[in-house]
């Protein structure tokens, strides 16, 4: 992998910084968050299941989030990878869904219809894409921030991102977790050996 | 004692380490090859290369654990779930920043071998005549033509693939046929070559991966996961190349774990006559002894390892008697460059992964173009479509969502500059006088920065890959520029560097320490000037040079 890969692999994984990557920025952490909980348990992967299925449905194309048990995985990287101050927001963020589908549906995320479950996290993405425009004026400020203190000649590469919301972390979690998924390289052809480069071919796989 | 002496000792089993070891045992030298780190065997210790990705637990990404414990990897991109064991234990073995500077360090046998980039570019006489022309620093002690049959020897056996584009800045080599540029590579490339007036050219990036199968290796199967070692021997690396060869030869012995802790060094004899060793598993001493000494620990560890040794002699280390050891530490200052998207192309798709891109070679200060800084830059890069992380507007839940997501996006280009740092004496390494490793050795401290030259080039390399990418037509260009970091280019250099002369060099013309004629530095550290090209294959190419003049220096008696 030379740097080009390195670099498009990075934003493959992610489309932004992933969740996460900056623990080791924030120090030491207090091992419990808020609701002391770190570890998905069953019901909440299957909660989770189903909402990524809303956002990543099986379709006659390719089978769904479900399917690619995409709660499993963020089970593993909410434990593994999130910090704790992250571990707080994703664990308070399952119960703000669950509430925020009560207020808009009368009724919780697994009762609620399909219809009214995309309804939901359709009304969710806006409030995410409002904060991510928020953020990224936030994060061009603290990349500013870090080209002074380099050309001051500081050592300094903290990157103090903001928090994600939950629902962004779910998201991408969702997006992740399924297109890293068997089923989710499958749905874009993908080859293990390819054997050859063609940098011309009419048709995608 | 006798089973412990050696006719040669080899520091270090990275790209120039395994040269080294695989030249010294051809010519029938019992050999011994030193790694500080783990052994790691080709094949059997790879063991993340024939894993399905969506086999990785964590998908790529790395662990609160690996983030705490390895800061400096995290810095840039090269953090991965796949090659976290592949880099140095940063809390065993930490450095000082007296200003920012990343290093990238893998100890284990084949060093950085299995995880570089694999570009492969010869230096040209613009590159080693530059300094002389201008008055900067020191000349080298060398021309193209004292390396030029050395590059041929290097390319034939480590397998480079690419074009021959007849740029007498960039020379051609002997190459295996080129990994073939994409449909809107071919054609940007062909619109800078009109709009330039074909003073600017993009070819296809030499790379050190197989194009054919040579004996022993299998050829590249596009699958661009290297890092993951190659289950193939697609790439050159230690393991796929130079230590089976040198295996092979029954003359060479390997020992992991094995820290070179100073050079011995007879003050009468003015030689070394071995080294010590501390053993890192078991904190043992141990001394070994042989004729010639290839100091190969990559140029930060090759200058540490100089300033251990003769300390009773030099204060400041073996080589230091120049005052030069340690200083004019150089890099490639990237981190910078722009991409954009491009329209037209939506019915063309890719096969295959490839493991290389494009290389735009450098134009500035060449044949008449002048600049307000002097030496110049190259690009890196590639088209590719978009991935399912792209943002789709208006959709963003459902099945359309997601079958969009699985069909590739639009086509996208890009391009990172990679620019020449000048040699300053003021730029340099020194042993930090407070600070200890896990075992006990004093630590290295960092002290280098980019200057006036650097910064400005850098506003050239940004606008001009702009400009060049507008003049190809592409649109919603950006330009990025994040800063650098000394080291961050993984090019360092120069800290032990060759001349013509003792009192401005640590090394003479055949990399031999000015003070220790049979101690041979042939990795970074030996550079007197930095180009804006990849490194690699000239440290390939001055390694198998000095092998070959110290085994003729040795037959003829003179070391």
């Amino acid at each position: 992998m030379d740097r080009r890969t390195a670099i498009s692999r990075v934003a493959l994984i992610l489309g932004a910084t992933v969740i996460g990557g900056d623990l080791f920025i924030s120090g030491c952490k207090n091992e419990h968050s808020v609701a002391g909980q770190t570890v998905l348990n069953e019901s909440q992967i299957n909660y989770l299941n189903e909402v990524a299925e809303t956002i990543l449905p099986k379709t006659a194309a390719s089978g769904g989030a479900k399917e690619a048990n995409v709660g499993a995985f963020m089970k593993t990287m909410v434990r593994d990878c999130y910090s704790a101050e992250e571990q707080v927001i994703f664990f308070s963020g399952l119960e703000e869904l669950e509430e925020s589908c009560r207020k808009m549906n009368g009724k919780g995320f697994l009762e609620s219809s399909a219809a009214e479950r995309k309804k939901l996290l359709i009304s969710l993405d806006a409030v995410v894409k409002e904060d991510k425009k928020k953020n990224d004026l936030l994060k061009q400020k603290e990349a500013e921030r870090q080209k002074t203190a380099q050309a001051g000649g500081k050592p300094n590469y903290l990157k103090k991102n903001p928090p994600a919301s939950y629902y962004a972390m779910i998201r991408q979690l969702s997006l992740l977790g399924y297109f890293t998924s068997e089923i989710g390289y499958k749905s874009m052809g993908y080859v293990p050996v390819p054997g050859r480069y063609d940098g011309n071919v009419t048709s995608h796989i | 004692m006798a089973e412990n002496t050696y006719d040669a000792i080899v520091i270090g089993s990275g790209i120039s380490g395994g040269w080294a070891a695989k030249e010294l045992t051809g010519k029938g030298l019992k050999t011994l090859m030193l790694e500080r780190g783990r052994n790691y065997e080709h094949i059997k210790d790879y063991k993340y290369g024939t894993r399905q990705p969506w086999e990785f637990e964590h998908r790529g990404s790395t662990t609160k654990e690996q983030q705490k414990n390895y800061p400096v990897i995290h810095r840039g991109w090269a953090a991965n779930e796949a090659v976290m064991d592949c880099w140095t234990n940063e809390q065993d073995s930490p450095y000082s920043e007296v200003k920012p500077f990343t290093w990238w360090r893998s100890y284990q046998l084949g060093g950085r071998s299995t995880l570089w980039g694999r570009q492969s570019y010869r230096w040209s006489d613009f590159d080693f005549e530059a300094n002389a022309k201008e008055g900067w620093a020191i000349d080298w002690p060398i021309r193209y033509q004292d390396i030029s049959p050395w590059y041929d020897y290097v390319e034939k056996f480590a397998g480079i693939s690419g074009a021959k584009d007849g740029l007498a800045h960039l020379p051609d080599g002997h190459f295996l046929p080129p990994v073939s540029m994409n449909i809107v590579e071919k054609d940007v490339a062909s619109r800078l070559k009109k709009h330039y007036n074909n003073q600017r050219h993009l070819i296809n990036g030499r790379v050190a991966n197989l194009t054919e199968a040579i004996p022993g290796r299998t050829r590249c199967q596009f699958r661009d996961r290297c890092w993951e070692g190659c289950p193939f021997g697609g790439y050159f690396s230690t393991q796929s190349s130079t230590l089976p060869a040198a295996m092979d030869t029954g003359n060479l012995t390997v020992r992991p774990w094995s820290i070179v802790t100073r050079i011995l060094y007879d003050k009468d004899k003015k030689k070394a006559t071995g080294v010590e060793i501390l053993d890192a598993e078991t904190n043992q001493t141990y001394q070994y002894h042989a004729k010639i000494i290839f100091l190969n620990a990559s140029s930060l560890n090759s200058a540490w390892v100089l300033m251990n040794s003769a300390t009773d002699v030099w204060k400041d280390g073996l080589g230091s008697s120049s005052g030069e050891l340690g200083h004019n530490i150089m890099d490639h200052h990237y981190n910078l460059g722009a991409s954009g998207s491009i329209e037209g192309y939506d019915d063309h798709f890719i096969y295959g992964r490839r493991p290389t891109g494009f290389y735009i070679p450098r134009f500035t200060n060449l044949y008449g173009d002048k600049r307000e800084f002097t030496r110049g830059f190259g690009y890196q890069g590639g088209a590719s479509r978009d991935s399912w992380s792209r943002e789709i507007a208006e959709l963003n839940v459902g099945g359309e969502f997601k079958d969009a997501l699985a069909h590739p996006g639009s086509w996208n280009i890009g391009m990172t500059g990679f620019g020449e740092i000048l040699p300053y004496h003021e730029n340099k390494i020194t042993l930090d006088p407070h600070r200890k490793d896990k075992w006990g050795l004093p630590i290295l401290s960092m002290d280098a920065e980019l200057k006036d030259n650097e910064k400005k080039m850098r506003t050239a390399i940004t606008s001009e890959a702009a400009e060049m990418l507008e003049a190809a037509g592409v649109k919603n260009i950006r330009t990025w520029d994040s800063g650098h970091a000394m080291g961050h280019g993984i090019h360092e250099m120069g800290t032990a560097r060759m001349g013509n002369d003792p009192k401005t060099s640590v090394l003479n013309q055949h990399n031999q320490v000015w003070d220790a004629l049979n101690v041979f530095v042939t990795d970074g550290a030996c550079m007197t000037s930095s180009a804006c090209v990849n490194p690699s294959l000239t440290y390939m190419a001055l390694t198998a040079r000095a092998c070959d003049f110290a085994f003729n220096e040795l037959k003829k008696g003179n070391l």
